[in-house]
């Protein structure tokens, strides 16, 4: 693959990464996709989940966010994040007792508003136990 | 005349106070470094928010701007009746003026506030602030917050702030938002600032942005823009917040340390002063006492 992609992950609180790459893939709000060198420009957001990066067609590395938005431009990609985290430093047993605290958060829940946040907290457990298992799993 | 002995100690408090006073300095010559730091690394999340914003923006200007779909976060509600002000001050003392001058600008836009027969409300952020705001207009704090950023300022402690906004907004408690700061221009000057925060215009698309457009392939969105739009402006909001915060602790720090070297100076003045009066009194005293003998020893 001749040409590269800018990736660029930032936070509010630093510029995470900056390096080119051969290609990403993002979870968008509307579906996973991959963005090579001189993808069509377009602005998305993203889902909690993993954003995986991809040399020679091989994984070079797997980030986890908890949502944001992505800028697509054809020599570019930036995701703005609030976190980020690598798959790899995600502890499966503790994802796993979150997903149960968070789910009888839900059950409890007395109102509505807490039930959204569990229902949130939930989600993002959920998509960070998926990444782990994509990533055990080599996809 | 004081005694020989209260210049004593005189001096020796003096010199434990220098000694305070020149380590709070080093200390906050230290966390402004970090404040700094911090704030230069939120440039580029800032530089990124406004492309975005704007290329938003351009988008929708471009399809005829139609004021109905949009979020009130940029329209507004229609009116300016009830301002908001947030204050953001520090929770310590000993920062010069710091504290005095955000004070100072807050009563000021509230009398224009109420000249003009609008209301005000009040969110402090940092206990000094609400401390001398609140015997003359303790009515109007809606809310307040302290120890923010305590040990160090996250993006989820702006996301707290921010989101008490946004839900005095959504309960239409206010119309417009301003957030009073200081902004950090170097140690020695720090400039208040008032940014208005809701409705939050988006940053005006460049005058050639109509012609690039045209050369340039137009950006498609996912979902559409509005969706976007509605996810991205509470966030756009929590790091304006952010970004009044660092710019706060920055100069925070910086007036601490002027106003600690401006202490340990006079402090050292202050020695100098009270050595050279011991100094003479005791030279004066043992002049008295050789008088006293050879006086003694001449009546004899």
């Amino acid at each position: 693959m001749a040409e590269k992609v800018e990736f660029e992950l930032v936070s509010p609180e630093e510029l995470l990464i900056s390096q080119p790459v051969d290609m990403v893939v993002i979870p968008g709000g509307e579906g996973h996709y991959g963005v090579l060198a001189g993808h069509v420009p377009m602005i998305t957001t993203v889902r909690p989940g993993a954003i995986v990066t991809y040399e020679d067609n091989r994984v070079t590395d797997r980030i986890f966010v908890t949502g944001g938005f992505a800028e697509v431009t054809e020599e570019r990609v930036t995701v703005l994040v609030e976190g980020a985290l690598k798959v790899a430093n995600l502890d499966r047993a503790k994802v796993e007792q979150d997903i149960k605290n968070f789910g009888e958060d839900v059950e409890d829940a007395k109102t509505d508003e807490e039930r959204v946040k569990a229902l949130t907290n939930l989600g993002i457990a959920q998509a960070k136990l998926i990444a782990i298992l994509d990533d055990n799993s080599g996809h | 005349m004081p005694s020989l002995k209260d210049l004593k100690n005189r001096i020796a408090s003096v010199q434990s106070t220098r000694k305070i006073t020149s380590a709070m300095k080093m200390v906050a010559a230290s966390k402004l470094r970090r404040a700094q730091e911090q704030a230069e690394a939120s440039r580029p999340y800032a530089e990124r928010m406004d492309r975005m914003l704007e290329s938003l923006a351009s988008d929708i200007l471009e399809k005829g701007a139609n004021a109905d779909g949009l979020p009130k976060l940029v329209t507004g509600s229609g009116s300016d009746k009830v301002q908001l002000l947030l204050v953001v001050t520090s929770d310590r003392g000993l920062c010069g003026g710091f504290n005095s001058t955000i004070v100072r600008e807050t009563r000021r836009i509230i009398r224009a506030n109420e000249a003009d027969g609008k209301t005000t409300k009040l969110i402090c952020v940092g206990r000094k602030g609400r401390d001398q705001l609140r015997r003359d207009y303790g009515n109007l704090i809606v809310h307040y917050f302290e120890d923010i950023g305590k040990p160090r300022l996250t993006f989820a402690d702006a996301g707290t702030v921010s989101a008490k906004v946004l839900e005095l907004f959504d309960a239409g408690e206010f119309d417009v938002a301003h957030v009073v700061y200081n902004k950090f221009k170097s140690i020695i000057a720090q400039i208040v600032t008032t940014q208005q925060l809701v409705p939050l215009a988006p940053p005006k698309p460049k005058d050639d942005v109509i012609g690039r457009n045209l050369l340039k392939p137009s950006i498609e969105f996912e979902p559409e823009e509005q969706v976007i739009l509605a996810e991205l402006l509470p966030r756009n909001l929590s790091f304006q917040v952010f970004r009044s915060l660092l710019e706060s602790a920055a100069s925070e720090q910086g007036a601490r340390m002027a106003a600690m070297d401006n202490a340990t100076r006079n402090a050292g003045e202050m020695i100098q002063k009270l050595t050279l009066n011991y100094n003479r009194t005791r030279q004066a005293v043992i002049t008295k006492e050789l008088i006293e003998i050879i006086s003694g020893a001449e009546a004899l």
